[in-house]
């Protein structure tokens, strides 16, 4: 089903969301990778503060290519969402809403987005040139000698995504492929 | 001319002469050229794809797949953001006299350029341990060759890691044999699953040693996605396994549906009596490579 929701992600939509919904998102969303996790991650161990509070927000897992003049980013397609499995359970404890990512995820990741009533997107892995125009404004706000890794606010429009793990436990990549799963 | 071991050095004035120089502008070029448009096989058998795939939500995908090479090539925006360390296979002809500089040095010259004059993004940290940015993409992965001739060919391969990260290699005992080696190709793949990002082409080495094995697959992605081995049995191989793989459910973006890989690529060496080594070196629907002869 398709649905245009608004972000930062509320409670509600976050919990009306199905593995399977094709979804728009408009409005605020931070991207984070490998080496911002790990900074974040550092933070929080060292009783510091987070340099975005993740409250009802939604973390994109992307770095992007350099934006040509005139463009507000570059190519801007997701990586892969295993490799912050250590790290996103306490982010969602923390009241981070939604992940914006490829590939499957860890249970206790999956088990973190139904205790706290989250989501996890994917975009299509390759796509960058594409989701690039969905982003209409980029700012790096933390962390800016990670170069492409740095922390940056996006502005989206109507930004393509589906739901893989909603908050129900769903798994939208272990169902869909059994449909089409021809092994016999 | 004494070379400094008491003979003596011949000089060959019929050597053909590069000028590295030369090197380094082909190479920005290409690196450009890999990370905006696909090979013609490629864009034709993904546009086969989206006219097969049997999901509705997998066409939707490779559909916009097709949307999004279309405004990588207007646009120049890179067709993924990663835009991948760079393999680089080089086959110099033996009658062929590098001048003007270190060759090694020119290559790296030439990804420093392309990286930084076509917006392409710097992916490369300098020590696996330690992770700093070296912020011009370099080193590349150099793989040279001395060959006959005096021409030389070069093949530019951006590779990205999702797909590069679910690679592996399968030292096998020669009793496992043909069957052994059909399952560890499909447990490869099947373990890749979404992250590799679906539609793969899934490059095979079979033989040889263990950086052998690991090579000749890196290589085999680099071959017509449209064009099978010309031994028989690998043939029929290369077939077997991409029906199978298709079969898996797997699809686009890894969610579900009849399209999982384009190709199965598979390259062999001799090997020793004791080993069967198997490399799988799995490459997303993102399969770049730029190839020029000099
Ligand atoms: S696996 Fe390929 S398509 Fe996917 S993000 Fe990496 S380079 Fe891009």
């Amino acid at each position: 089903m398709d649905k245009y929701i608004s972000v930062p992600l509320s409670d509600e939509d976050a919990r009306s969301l199905r593995a399977g919904d094709y979804v728009y998102l408009t409005g605020t969303i931070y991207t984070a990778r490998d080496a911002a996790h790990k900074r974040m991650q550092e933070t929080l161990e060292a009783g510091g503060k987070l340099p975005v509070d993740m409250k009802n927000n939604v973390i994109y897992y992307m770095g992007p290519s350099p934006a040509r003049e005139g463009c507000p980013i570059g190519s801007a397609g997701p990586t892969t969402a295993s490799r912050m499995d250590k790290y996103a359970p306490g982010l969602l404890d923390l009241g981070l809403k939604g992940m914006i990512g490829k590939g499957k995820r860890s249970q206790a990741v999956k088990d973190a987005v139904v205790r706290n009533g989250a989501v996890y997107f994917a975009a299509v892995g390759g796509a960058g040139a594409l989701l690039s125009k969905a982003i209409v404004k980029s700012e790096v706000i933390a962390y800016d000698d990670l170069g492409t890794e740095a922390i940056r606010r996006l502005e989206v429009e109507n930004f393509p995504v589906i739901v893989v793990n909603d908050c129900q436990g769903n798994d939208l990549y272990e169902t869909a492929i059994r449909a089409y799963n021809r092994e016999g | 001319m004494p070379d400094g071991n008491g003979g003596e050095r011949k000089i060959f004035r019929n050597m053909r002469t590069i000028e590295v120089s030369e090197i380094t502008k082909n190479i920005k070029e290409m690196c450009i050229e890999a990370n905006h448009f696909l090979s013609e096989d490629m864009e034709k058998v993904l546009d086969r794809a989206a006219e097969q795939e049997e999901s509705p939500l997998g066409r939707q995908i490779l559909e916009q797949l097709q949307e999004n090479r279309k405004i990588a090539g207007e646009d120049m925006i890179p067709i993924c953001q990663d835009t991948g360390m760079v393999v680089i296979f080089l086959e110099a002809g033996q009658e062929v006299h590098f001048v003007g500089g270190d060759l090694e040095a020119a290559v790296n010259e030439g990804v420093l350029q392309g990286y930084q004059e076509g917006f392409l993004r710097k992916s490369v940290v300098k020590d696996p341990i330690q992770r700093e940015n070296t912020g011009d993409n370099t080193p590349a992965v150099l793989h040279c060759r001395i060959v006959p001739g005096d021409k030389v060919k070069i093949t530019v391969a951006p590779k990205g890691f999702g797909s590069e990260n679910m690679s592996r290699v399968f030292m096998l005992k020669p009793a496992d044999g043909i069957e052994g080696v059909k399952n560890a190709i499909l447990t490869a793949v099947k373990d890749a699953g979404p992250n590799a990002c679906p539609p793969m082409v899934v490059g095979v080495g079979i033989g040889g040693t263990f950086e052998k094995c690991a090579l000749m697959a890196k290589h085999a992605l680099t071959r017509p996605v449209d064009r099978r081995s010309e031994t028989p049995y690998v043939r029929e191989m290369e077939e077997e396994l991409l029906a199978k793989i298709n079969a898996s459910g797997i699809g686009p973006g890894g969610l579900g549906g009849s399209v999982t890989a384009l190709a199965v690529n598979i390259e062999t060496y001799p090997t020793h009596i004791a080993g069967l080594p198997v490399a799988v070196n799995i490459c997303c629907h993102v399969n770049r490579h730029s190839t020029r002869e000099l």
